[in-house]
């Protein structure tokens, strides 16, 4: 694979396809969609060849040496003014552990996004136009190894979410959209300020006493390469790290979405078509828990060390509260958004254990709660599409009338529930192993395990309303069992949560040895930097 | 003595022909009196020879016209590369502007006095160019005077609807009162000090240390005056009613090169007057006015209020009114840093203004052409009626909100790495909070135009090949600056030596 720019290629290949597509004309429908499914398709063969050639032994996370895929040039140059040094900013892609996953998950949950998007009949050239430049920002996030680079992508997303949940949504679309749009942006703002404020802490001094600084997000991981005076520099006793992480921190729990920032999440859920709802919680979500792994733990170790008490509260809030709400629900789709909520601490949860068996569990998670809550949407897709109602109530009986259905749904409940031998059982049960092993949030973690009641509790009754039970009459002529586009859709997503159940080494031994190279980071750099006194 | 007059007048070639370019579109004015098509291309042809002139001149570092004895050393016009980049700004948006009176249905039906708006028009240009480079108080408030007088006529000059009287009455009656409060200013300053020239203000400033009510109170006055043309609060309250009663061109020049014009002064006045040092590119200021809290507090009003403002309006040239004074706000932080780095940041700021506001006033002007209207209401579903106009307008906004990957973004950028570099977190973070806000109503047009629904027909919208172009020449480096900015921080940079002591 050497030199050959793979990871731009994945993640640039949708823009390719928006161009094509805005030259198709707006009246070829069926050219428009298929160019997207080649695309999204040729995306998911890119992450095979990415698995294919994945080296199981680099960790990556703070070495660039053992990153892979890497490509890196300069992108942006500045010299001139002495007295701010040089901006150096670099067009600087890599894989590792942590993004591998995410990488393969993008790939399969747009793929099938895209397959469900086929009955989308507003303006559809605009349609795929836009939903190929969210892929462009999602898949970016998770190769970026660059802060300038990263926050553009991050930022990339948000126009292209706010006109397909805009337009293309439900009622009360526009409220959606633009709160959406609004609570990201906040959060986003006072990331562009760590990130400046990182940029003016790290760098690298020249013989001549000019500084070169960097947005480099390795670099910035390394405590050597911290100024004296920085802003945000473990040398500075009067720094602001703590202020800073909790800034960034905000910022990426607006997307998890973490209890109290969570708000957002139900409206643009239920608001949303189904595809997007797919992509919403199989990939946005993961950004958040993704960028506190990438970005915040390996390069303010000390303060995660400090706050991850508070970070497992928040996983467990999280938990407790996203379920308990979830069981308050009427409405289906907004079940499975609060189920979001829940699934989503476990993820914190994990993390804040900073023990190799809790952040495997939570990147498994991540993964794992893409493919299975991804699923759920299109399960609540079928069933609006048909009555046009996702009044949980208004139906019963469903398991006679449309009995692959309810197979199909029968496997994504118990899945999210983590019934052994589906995937989500084995995530979840990693993050409590990993989270128990830690004396100060034993408490929590046992806490949250209620969690796992609450959630069968909800996902049973849910099930029994819907599909035991007396048949509602009304839906006689209208529920229809699965099409052919529904097979395409939920069986792959069936197979990968079947076959992460019996088989999770396929996943775990991706993510391993990076795993273990991020815990071990983390100890040691708190370590250093509470050595040095700072 | 005249050999020095002659190697001055070589000095100011691009005013020069600036003034003979406005004496030979009043000549034509009078010869031709049908045909007055010609008339805005020998306008274009004055402007692109200064232009051209300018962009050439980079290294001139020097003072001209001075007066009085030979032992003198400073004159009325201090001409530097700082001085020269705002100059080329406002060369650049008057050529713009030019071609955007020329596809204004406005500035058409008015075609048999184009002579007259031409000449204001160069005489707006003229002032500002003035304005850059002055460093008299005497000559600082005459170039203000040139453009104020210019462009008091040019709001009014359709003479379309009422509010464009109005809004011509309101901005001389504002515009008077502040250069008056302005002139008074730099009287008690002359009294204090005993010279108009800032250099020799600056000089006497260094040895006598003067620190007195009447000092801060005269300068406050000054800035008043300054403040007006930059539409800084408090002193923006004519900005809303003439940016609306005026014609779209008209407003986009005034939100761009008045603005550009209006902050060259400013930078100029501050760090030539005040300057005690400069010390790797932090100024040191003298003792006696606090600039650095004034501005912030001046600048933090001013964007607070402008986008707080902004969020309300119905009529799109009112928001962008509003939007303008926000974005005066974030510039006015550059300045208030009081570094080098703020001064580019500025600096980097007008040339994306620049894309990205005449871009937004010139598709508001296609669309008030097309269907007789301002209105945000009226934009219903003109997103898929023009989506030419509807994906351009959306990237200027998003440009304007400072999202990348714009040119915004980098402007923005730019101002909070200022900001930051100086550690000051706290207006930083009001700062951004206040992007956030700015969203809201940016994205409430792209909402009327993509996602409203409308009862009514949706009107035609024609679009010709000149505005295409026209926009595209907007466009593609407000996405191209915006990923690789590298060119436009370059071009900043070899501009940002100002002449001081």
């Amino acid at each position: 694979m050497n030199g050959f720019p793979i990871l731009s290629l994945i993640t640039f290949l949708p823009v390719i396809g928006m161009i094509i597509i805005l030259f198709i004309p707006s009246k070829m429908i069926k050219e428009i969609k298929i160019t997207s499914l080649i695309i999204t398709f040729l995306q998911i063969i890119l992450a095979v060849v990415l698995l294919g050639n994945f080296n199981y032994n680099a960790g990556g996370i703070y070495e660039v040496s053992s990153f892979q895929f890497i490509e890196k040039f300069r992108w942006i140059e500045l010299t001139g003014l002495s007295w701010i040094g040089t901006i150096k900013v670099d067009y600087f892609l890599g894989a590792d552990g942590l993004s591998l996953p995410m990488i393969l998950l993008t790939a399969i949950v747009s793929f099938i996004a895209i397959i469900s998007s086929w009955n989308i009949s507003k303006s559809i050239k605009g349609y795929f136009a836009l939903f190929l430049l969210l892929d462009t920002g999602m898949m970016g996030v998770f190769v970026a190894l660059d802060f300038f680079l990263f926050y553009i992508f991050w930022e990339l997303m948000l126009l292209p979410m706010y006109f397909l949940i805009g337009i293309w949504g439900g009622p009360r679309k526009e409220y959606a959209a633009i709160k959406f749009f609004i609570y990201t942006l906040f959060g986003s703002v006072f990331m562009l300020l760590v990130m400046i404020a990182l940029y003016f802490s790290a760098g690298e001094t020249l013989a001549d006493g000019r500084v070169v600084y960097t947005f480099n997000l390795l670099a910035l991981m390394d405590p050597a390469n911290y100024l004296d005076n920085g802003l945000l520099s473990p040398l500075n006793p009067n720094n602001y790290r703590l202020a800073a992480y909790i800034a960034l921190f905000v910022g990426f729990a607006i997307k998890i979405p973490m209890f109290p920032f969570h708000t957002w999440l139900p409206d643009a859920h239920v608001e949303a078509p189904t595809p997007i709802s797919v992509i919403l919680a199989g990939v946005l979500l993961k950004m958040g828990t993704y960028g506190i792994l990438r970005i915040s733990y390996p390069i303010f170790p000390e303060i995660t060390e400090q706050l991850a008490y508070y970070i497992a509260l928040f996983g467990v809030i999280n938990i407790i509260y996203g379920g308990l709400v979830a069981l308050a629900q009427k409405d289906f789709k907004k079940l499975i958004a609060y189920s979001s909520v829940s699934h989503m601490g476990y993820v914190l949860l994990g993390m804040a254990s900073m023990s190799t068996t809790g952040i495997t569990g939570a990147i498994f998670q991540m993964f794992n709660h893409g493919t299975i809550t991804a699923m759920l949407f299109l399960i609540v897709g079928v069933i609006y599409d048909r009555a046009h109602t996702r009044e949980i109530n208004g139906f019963g009986g469903l398991a006679n009338k449309m009995p692959i259905y309810t197979g199909f749904v029968t496997v994504a409940f118990f899945a999210a529930i983590g019934l052994p031998s589906l995937s989500g059982f084995i995530s979840e049960a990693l993050v409590f192993v990993g989270a128990f092993g830690v004396a100060e949030i034993r408490t929590l973690t046992m806490i949250g395990t209620l969690g796992i009641l609450i959630g069968a509790a909800y996902m049973l009754w849910t099930l029994q309303r819907i599909f035991f039970g007396e048949f509602n009459t009304k839906w006689e002529n209208v529920l229809h069992d699965i099409t052919f586009r529904e097979y395409a859709m939920l069986i792959p997503l069936t197979i990968i949560i079947i076959f992460l159940g019996i088989y999770p080494s396929a996943m775990l031994d991706i993510m391993n040895t990076s795993v273990n190279t991020l815990v071990e980071f983390i100890a040691n750099g708190a370590q250093n930097i509470r050595i040095s006194g700072m | 003595m005249l050999e020095n007059l002659f190697k001055d007048l070589s000095l100011i070639y691009p005013e020069i022909i600036v003034s003979v370019t406005l004496l030979l579109v009043v000549l034509f004015d009078l010869i031709y009196d049908k045909n007055k098509t010609i008339i805005p291309y020998l306008g274009l042809i004055g402007l692109f020879a200064a232009l051209f002139y300018s962009l050439g001149s980079v290294d001139i570092e020097t003072h001209a016209f001075i007066i009085g004895d030979t032992g003198n050393k400073f004159g009325l016009l201090s001409l530097d590369p700082f001085g020269n980049y705002f100059r080329i700004i406002i060369l650049i948006t008057s050529i713009l502007i030019i071609f955007f009176t020329k596809s204004s249905s406005e500035i058409h039906s008015i075609s048999e006095r184009s002579g007259e708006f031409y000449t204001l028009l160069l005489g707006m240009v003229l002032g500002m160019m003035f304005m850059v480079s002055a460093s008299d108080l005497i000559m600082i408030y005459i170039s203000v005077e040139i453009l104020s007088l210019s462009s008091y006529v040019l709001t009014g000059f359709t003479k379309l609807r009422d509010r464009d009287s109005e809004a011509s009455l309101k901005y001389l009656i504002y515009g008077s009162a502040s250069s008056g409060i302005m002139l008074f200013g730099m009287s008690l300053i002359y009294g204090l000090i005993g010279s108009t020239n800032i250099y020799e203000i600056n000089e006497v400033l260094q040895t006598t240390s003067i620190n007195s009510i009447i000092y801060s109170f005269a300068l406050i006055l000054i800035f008043a005056g300054i403040g007006f043309k930059i539409s800084a609060a408090p002193f923006h309250f004519w900005t809303p009613d003439v940016y609306e009663g005026a014609p779209i061109s008209i407003t986009a020049f005034l939100s761009v090169a008045s603005k550009a014009a209006g902050f060259a002064l400013l930078i100029r006045f501050v760090k030539v007057t005040f300057l005690a040092d400069n010390i790797e590119g932090n100024w040191i200021l003298l003792q006696g006015f606090d600039w650095q809290n004034f501005l912030i507090i001046i600048s933090v009003l001013t964007m607070t209020l402008g986008n707080f403002a902004a969020l309300w309006q119905d009529n799109l040239k009112r928001m962008l009114a509003y939007s303008s004074i926000a974005h005066a706000g974030y510039m006015l932080l550059g300045i208030a840093v009081l570094t080098d780095q703020g001064l580019l940041a500025v600096m980097i700021y007008f040339l994306v203004y620049l894309l990205m506001n005449i871009g937004a006033f010139y598709i508001v002007m296609i669309i008030a052409n097309n269907i007789g209207s301002e209105n945000i209401n009226d934009y219903n579903k003109l997103g898929s009626a023009a989506p030419f106009l509807g994906v351009s307008l959306t990237i200027f906004l998003i440009s304007l909100t400072g999202l990348p990957p714009t040119a915004g973004f980098i402007s923005k950028l730019y101002i909070f790495i200022a900001l930051l570099d100086v550690k000051m977190i706290a207006v930083a973070v009001i700062a951004v909070l206040n992007s956030v806000v700015s969203l809201y109503y940016y994205i409430r047009v792209l909402k009327h135009m993509f996602i409203n629904e409308t009862d009514k027909t949706v009107p035609e919208i024609k679009v010709s090949l000149n505005d295409v172009v026209f926009i595209l020449i907007l466009l593609v480096p407000t996405l191209i600056l915006g990923v690789y900015f590298s060119p436009i921080v370059d071009f900043a940079q070899a501009f940002l030596s100002i002449l001081v002591n």
